[in-house]
């Protein structure tokens, strides 16, 4: 950060300070409104939802070696593995988001090309253990569901579209040597590495265990009422495990990079979350936006509401994990659900920053069509997603 | 010697940045430590993950951060 823009931030700071009327009702209430949220998910989400898969998400990262998942993206590599690996390998490659923008211009530049870069592109960011965990458990797993497939689904169209508008340009890309990331020899077979991953998804699950409705069957509350024994035995198992499978260093780094992610998304989130709660408050409690304005251009399942959606994801920008408190923020205050999908297909994928980047990398008449297609698309998948969740 | 470390600038980036000036100082060698940030002179490397490491044209490192002893066992050539 220059001083120069040190200076303007600063200046911003202080004439919110000085300028926003905080007396008035409204911005009380909204600001009380903002610290509930940001309570809520202290209490509800942050122990037994983010602690949990950012654990996992660390695991990810130094466990699963990426050398294996991105050998599919070299020039040689056929078409049909590079669509689907690149539609799925968010997943594994995307979590921190600083990899996503070097990695789209290596595929697109060195690698298999415009498509599989850009399906990677778009469902990098949805499909990240992070972000498919955050939306299930607030949003609910429908949606956290439907995000999934959706991002898989319209990332291969994506892609497959842009690799045909654009087939001519694609052939004369350069055959250098690309370097990926070296595999490390290690001392645990893959059966054991899966096992490992199970058990830490395994915990994440019961610990996030939400109590079943009365009426379900008594399957579901036997298992509720065990939740904590379960994931007691999973800790004790884990534990085992890292005794025995793991070495010293291997513990560590696994230890500092979810240490890592937390230091990198905490932060974002919770002024996310302060910023949700201000505009928009709890589900049920307005806050500085009034529910009627989300209604009419957010509410229903209209065309215009999923375009709407989708556009103005498009062009916003989300720090990671922050589309979700935001989303919460309008489904509550009225926001359909079919535009809810549209914007989280279309939110993080695009921003108007990213979308510079992206332009510096593959020029500005392939970005506008990227831009258009995932808009186009998002819409789309609102509108099943909104005719089929009612 | 010239040492360049790739890497949009997130924090993973910063430490490879960090450990490899470390190693140069300790080493003591007359390098020159540039960060390359922009995305298309990465991906110019052929690299695919950062952070990596390139010494006088060689890449070093790729998509992870490698440790200061790792760093001064490349300077020592």
């Amino acid at each position: 950060m220059t001083e120069r823009t040190k200076l303007i931030w600063i200046g911003l700071l202080f004439s919110a300070c000085y300028f926003i009327p905080w007396s008035h009702p409204a911005i009380r209430r909204s600001g009380v409104e903002a610290f509930m949220m940001l309570q809520e998910y202290a209490r509800e989400h942050v122990l037994t939802c983010l602690i949990p898969a950012f654990f996992i998400a660390g695991a990810i990262a130094v466990f699963v070696s990426q050398a294996s998942v991105l050998k599919y993206f070299g020039a040689q590599a056929r078409k049909i593995l590079a669509y689907s690996v690149a539609s799925v390998s968010g997943t594994v490659l995307a979590v921190c988001s600083c990899t996503v923008l070097p990695l789209f211009a290596g595929i697109y530049t060195r690698g298999a090309g415009i498509g599989p870069a850009t399906a990677f592109l778009y469902s990098g960011p949805a499909i990240n253990v992070l972000a498919i965990t955050l939306t299930a458990k607030i949003l609910g797993w429908q949606l956290g569901l439907a995000r999934a497939i959706g991002a898989i689904v319209f990332a291969i169209i994506t892609g497959l579209l842009m690799a045909v508008i654009f087939r001519k340009e694609d052939l004369a890309r350069a055959q250098k040597q690309i370097y990926l990331p070296e595999d490390e020899n290690k001392s645990r077979t893959l059966p054991q590495d899966a096992f490992f991953m199970l058990t830490l998804v395994l915990i994440l699950v019961f610990a996030a265990f939400a109590e079943p409705a009365q009426d379900t069957s008594g399957l579901w509350t036997a298992l509720f009422a065990a939740k904590w024994y379960i994931a007691g035995g999973l800790l004790i198992i884990l534990a085992a495990m890292l005794k025995n499978w793991f070495t010293r260093d291997e513990r560590h780094q696994w230890v500092d990079s979810s240490w890592g992610y937390m230091k990198q998304i905490f932060p974002l989130l919770g002024a996310g979350v302060l910023l949700a709660g201000f505009m928009l408050g709890r589900p049920g409690h307005p806050a500085l936006i009034p529910e009627h304005y989300v209604q009419s251009w957010l509410g229903g399942n209209s065309i215009g509401a999923n375009l709407f959606a989708s556009v103005s994801g498009a062009f916003m920008y989300f720090a990671t994990l922050t589309e979700v408190p935001i989303l919460q923020g309008l489904i509550g205050a009225g926001m359909g659900k079919g535009p809810a999908l549209a914007l989280l297909l279309a939110g993080p994928a695009l921003s108007l920053p990213n979308m510079l980047v992206i332009g510096g990398v593959m020029g500005i008449k392939k970005t506008v069509t990227f831009s258009c297609l995932i808009v186009l698309l998002s819409t789309l998948a609102g509108l099943i997603y909104g005719r089929l969740a009612v | 010697m010239e040492i360049k470390v790739l890497g949009p600038g997130c924090a993973r980036c910063r430490q490879t940045a960090d450990h490899v000036e470390a190693a140069v100082t300790e080493a003591g060698i007359d390098a020159t430590i540039e960060k390359v940030t922009d995305a298309m002179e990465i991906a110019g490397y052929g690299v695919f993950g950062t952070p990596a490491v390139v010494i006088d044209g060689e890449v070093k490192c790729v998509g992870k951060i490698p440790s200061k002893e790792e760093v001064k066992t490349w300077l020592a050539i």
